[in-house]
């Protein structure tokens, strides 16, 4: 029998598998965390979106949840000021670079982005930042695929499952503010190795990977 | 003592020996030292080197001429010391063409040291002032630094015949527990930029399972302005190598790695030489010094990215994927390299052990303050005078460290700001002079210790600018991985790009200071955490040149080409000099009907040559800042002639 411990989650007390990370036991138990870059197969998080900060009880500083192992005892919040605040500027910076345009998108109504903005009360179009428009090339070359870069927001899961399941066509390419997710040696994806399974579109939590 | 290594101090009593006749052999006749480091190398070491040896052989005279590190006198390069019967040992600096042979043929052959060309002698006597005898020589303490320039660092016996491999020795007779519990109550701590106790890092991975274990030498040193770490590789480079092996021996560790960056080819040179030297006598491989302790190591060099010397970017890259940090916990102690527990130092920190293990915790904690206890070493850059190389205790005062050691700014200007702590360090204004330089303190005043750069500021350095140069350089190298550091920070650049050219906006100041919150409490790893430092901190202490540049496009220190024009001071003028307008790339300037010199704004291209042309006596180009202030001094000038005429 699994042992289990006991965590409280924003005053509710929840059970969860001793070392899980929180992210998991909170969206488990129907406690919506912002998240994008997680994945439960991962041992080791990314923790590279940082959206899904929680406050600990007993630390000073906001934690992200999928590098949190559950605890005995462990107190959370997933809301406070603190926490709130660095969400919603990190939502905007990500908002910031992101082609935004939901009523011609595949993933409109389906959007992780929609999702944690609705959530979270915050706006999809930066209130305080200029929007930064990569302006990259959207690549329709795939048989099946359309990937627009522009609306991309790094979160890797794409790169993950082509690995796994796909052709390990996908990975991330160049430094700072120039990252972006494109195929070894930057080849559209009509002329790589895709084999057009379909498995980044369907981890994509956003629409910059489409079926067509 | 236990029995088996008994055998190992008596080989290395023999190691001594021979190194000791190698050593005294040198002083049978004249000895005469050239730094030639990377620095002395810049400033034409290598060229003195072939003049000194040619003057020798010209004149046949019998001396011993060594190529050795760097003394941390940089300034003063090229540098040389002549050791000769008769007189003590002096230290020559700024030894330019011509100047070596001529020192060397009058000091040989006449027996006239040539003191005008001396920068101090080394030791006590009644002639001439040693460097214990300045400011700088009263503040410095030399434990690191101390062989370095002294020692031929492609020479082992010269490491060992002042010192060095004894506190390995002694090593081998403790156990793992007995060597890290010195460390531990030595204080040391990290000198890479975070100052993390070494002696809790290495409990760790001695405590952490797993019988395979590594060290790693963090010698990327990425920081722009920042040489010590380079220095002290091609200075002596065995100290790190002995600091390794003692690491190792005392989290059982039987590899190491030496991380160092491509782009140092002399360090890489001089530590492999050195590791291989060691090993031929026994120091590193199986066995050491016929002990049951093996240990060896490896270079491995690094691409040369700033944010690969983050230890797990550091370690990501070694096994050969891209240098990208990763979340930790788990800590490298724990699990490193190929998920081994792995101890990384930085070099320095590394430099310091042999020194504790021969001399004690005590000694070490007696140096410094409580808990900083050692000295600390800065790379002096920027417009201070005597750039270079400084070790002075840990408590030293900025004060203290700029202006006795560095002796003031240069050229008569005023003192603005320090910036201290590499890209991610942060500017403290004068009024900050009294900081102590210890890792708490600086972090306090709002900069940080980092690896150990520091860049002195005058009065013509905008603040404005120095903070976007230094995030330029941070949002460059961020890996780009986690949201806040990749697009807070070019957020927060295009910013800074902005004000710098004028187009500032009053709330700019407030969206800077939230961003710049956000990527310290929001970024993955310490590049995005210190990032913004530069900024807040010049926020902090220089908010009106930010104002100034928003609310009246004007620059203060008149740095920001966008926000200043070039002008002819009519009154100053004299009339037929002409100087300016042959240095003017763009024939900007001519004559007006006085035949005055006066620059067309359209066609300026804000060269400075006009400036600097210019006769000292004249002075008549200036500045102006904001740049309309021109069209005002025009109508100045046509009025008073008005008057002037009209009288
Ligand atoms: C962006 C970044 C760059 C770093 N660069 C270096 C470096 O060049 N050399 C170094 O020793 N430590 C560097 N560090 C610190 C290392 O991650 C690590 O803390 C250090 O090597 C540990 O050694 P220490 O405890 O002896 O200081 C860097 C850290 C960060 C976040
Ligand atoms: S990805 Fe989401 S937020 Fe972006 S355009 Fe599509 S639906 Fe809108
Ligand atoms: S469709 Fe499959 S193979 Fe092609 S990129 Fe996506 S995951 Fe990889
Ligand atoms: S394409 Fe989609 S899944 Fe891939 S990194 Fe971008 S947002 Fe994530
Ligand atoms: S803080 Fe910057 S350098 Fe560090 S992981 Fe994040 S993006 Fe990469
Ligand atoms: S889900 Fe935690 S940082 Fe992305």
């Amino acid at each position: 029998m699994a042992e289990t411990v006991t965590i409280t989650i924003d005053d509710r007390q929840i059970q969860a598998a001793p070392g899980e990370m929180l992210l998991w036991a909170a969206l488990d138990n129907d406690i919506y965390i912002p998240h994008l870059c997680a994945s439960r197969e991962e041992a080791h998080p990314t923790a590279s979106c940082r959206l899904c900060f929680v406050e600990v009880e007993g630390r000073p500083a906001p934690v992200p949840a999928c590098t949190l192992p559950v605890t005995e005892g462990l107190v959370v919040k997933t809301r406070s000021p603190q926490v709130d605040s660095l969400v919603a500027m990190g939502f905007e910076l990500l908002m910031s670079n992101h082609r935004l345009d939901c009523k011609n998108c595949s993933a409109n109504g389906n959007c992780e982005l929609q999702r944690i903005a609705k959530a979270r009360k915050l706006r999809l179009k930066p209130k305080n930042l200029p929007v930064l428009d990569k302006n990259l090339p959207v690549d329709d070359s795939a048989a099946n695929i359309v990937y627009d870069p522009n609306k991309c927001v790094l979160c890797g899961q794409c790169v993950r499952a082509c690995r796994k399941s796909g052709n390990g066509t996908l990975g991330f390419a160049r430094r700072g503010y120039l990252r972006v997710v494109t195929t070894f040696g930057g080849v559209p994806l009509g002329e790589s190795n895709c084999t057009n399974c379909g498995a980044c579109v369907k981890v994509c939590p956003v629409g910059a990977l489409a079926q067509k | 003592m236990s029995n088996h290594n008994a055998a190992a101090a008596a080989a290395f009593a023999k190691l001594q020996e021979e190194a000791q006749k190698d050593w005294d052999r040198l002083r049978e006749k004249p000895l005469i030292l050239i730094g030639a480091a990377t620095c002395g190398r810049a400033a034409g070491a290598l060229n003195l080197l072939e003049e000194v040896k040619n003057e020798l052989a010209e004149l046949k005279l019998d001396a011993n001429v060594l190529e050795v590190g760097c003394m941390g006198h940089c300034y003063a390069e090229p540098i040389m010391v002549i050791y000769n019967e008769g007189f003590p040992a002096i230290c020559y600096g700024y030894v330019t063409e011509g100047v070596g042979a001529r020192i060397v043929r009058d000091y040989l052959t006449e027996g006239d040291p040539g003191i005008e060309f001396a920068l101090a002698a080394l030791e006590p006597n009644d002639m001439f002032p040693t460097f214990a005898d300045f400011p700088r020589g009263i503040h410095e303490n030399k434990i690191v630094l101390e062989q370095c320039g002294f020692i031929d660092p492609q020479n082992i016996d010269h490491y060992i015949a002042t010192g060095g491999y004894v506190a390995l020795t002694r090593a081998l007779d403790m156990t793992s527990q007995e060597i890290v519990t010195t460390i531990k109550e030595s204080g040391l701590r990290g000198r890479g930029g975070a100052g993390f106790p070494t002696g809790i890092k290495w409990q760790t991975c001695l405590d952490a399972p797993g019988t395979t274990k590594y060290v790693i030498c963090n010698a990327d040193e990425g920081d722009p302005g920042a040489f010590m770490d380079r220095t002290i590789l091609e200075s002596n480079p065995h100290l790190m190598i002995e600091g390794l092996a003692i690491a190792a021996r005392a989290v059982g560790a039987t590899k190491g790695y030496v991380y160092i960056r491509a782009e140092y080819p002399l360090a890489v040179e001089r530590v492999a030489l050195a590791i291989e030297q060691a090993r031929s006598k026994g120091l590193l491989g199986d066995n050491i010094l016929g002990s049951d302790y093996s240990f060896d190591i490896e270079i491995f060099q690094g691409s040369g990215a700033f944010v690969c010397g983050e230890e797990s970017a550091l370690i990501a890259s070694m096994e050969g994927e891209p240098g990208i940090p990763r979340h930790r916990p788990p800590f490298p102690a724990q699990s490193g390299l190929w998920g081994r527990p792995t101890v990384i130092n930085n070099v320095k920190s590394l430099s310091y052990v042999p020194h504790i293990i021969k001399n004690g915790a005590a000694w070490f904690t007696g140096i410094g303050s409580e808990k900083n206890p050692g000295t600390a070493i800065f790379a002096l850059a920027g417009k201070v005078v005597n750039t270079g190389l400084a070790e002075v205790p840990m408590s030293t005062t900025l004060n203290e460290l700029i202006n006795d050691v560095g002796s003031g700014i240069a050229g008569g200007k005023k003192f603005k700001a320090v910036q201290i702590g590499g890209p991610s360090g942060g500017c403290l204004p004068e009024s900050a002079m009294d900081t102590p330089i210890d890792f708490d303190s600086l972090t306090r005043a709002g900069a940080m210790m980092g690896s150990g750069g520091m860049v002195v500021l005058d009065e013509d350095d905008c603040m404005v600018e120095i903070a976007r140069f230094f995030l330029d350089f941070t949002q460059q190298e961020s890996c780009g991985k986690c949201t806040f550091c990749r697009l807070g920070t070019k957020h927060m650049l295009d910013i800074l790009e902005r004000i710098t050219k004028g187009q500032g906006k009053p709330e700019d100041i407030d969206t800077l200071t939230q961003l710049a919150a956000k990527v310290k409490a929001g970024s993955l790893c310490s590049l995005g955490k210190t990032a913004p430092n530069p900024v807040l901190s010049t926020i902090k202490y220089f908010r009106d040149e930010y104002e100034a540049h928003i609310n009246e496009g004007r620059c203060p220190s008149k740095m920001c080409k966008d926000l200043i024009a070039y002008y002819i001071l009519p009154e100053k003028c004299e009339r037929s000099c002409d100087a300016c307008v042959g240095s003017c790339p763009v024939e900007a300037i001519g004559d007006n009907e006085d035949r005055i010199k006066v620059i067309d704004q359209e066609k300026c291209v804000k060269c400075d040559s006009c400036m600097v042309a210019c006769p000292p006596q004249y002075k008549a180009v200036v500045k102006l800042s904001p740049p309309h202030l021109v069209e005002e001094k025009d109508r100045e000038y046509r009025e008073g002639k008005q008057k002037w005429q009209k009288q």
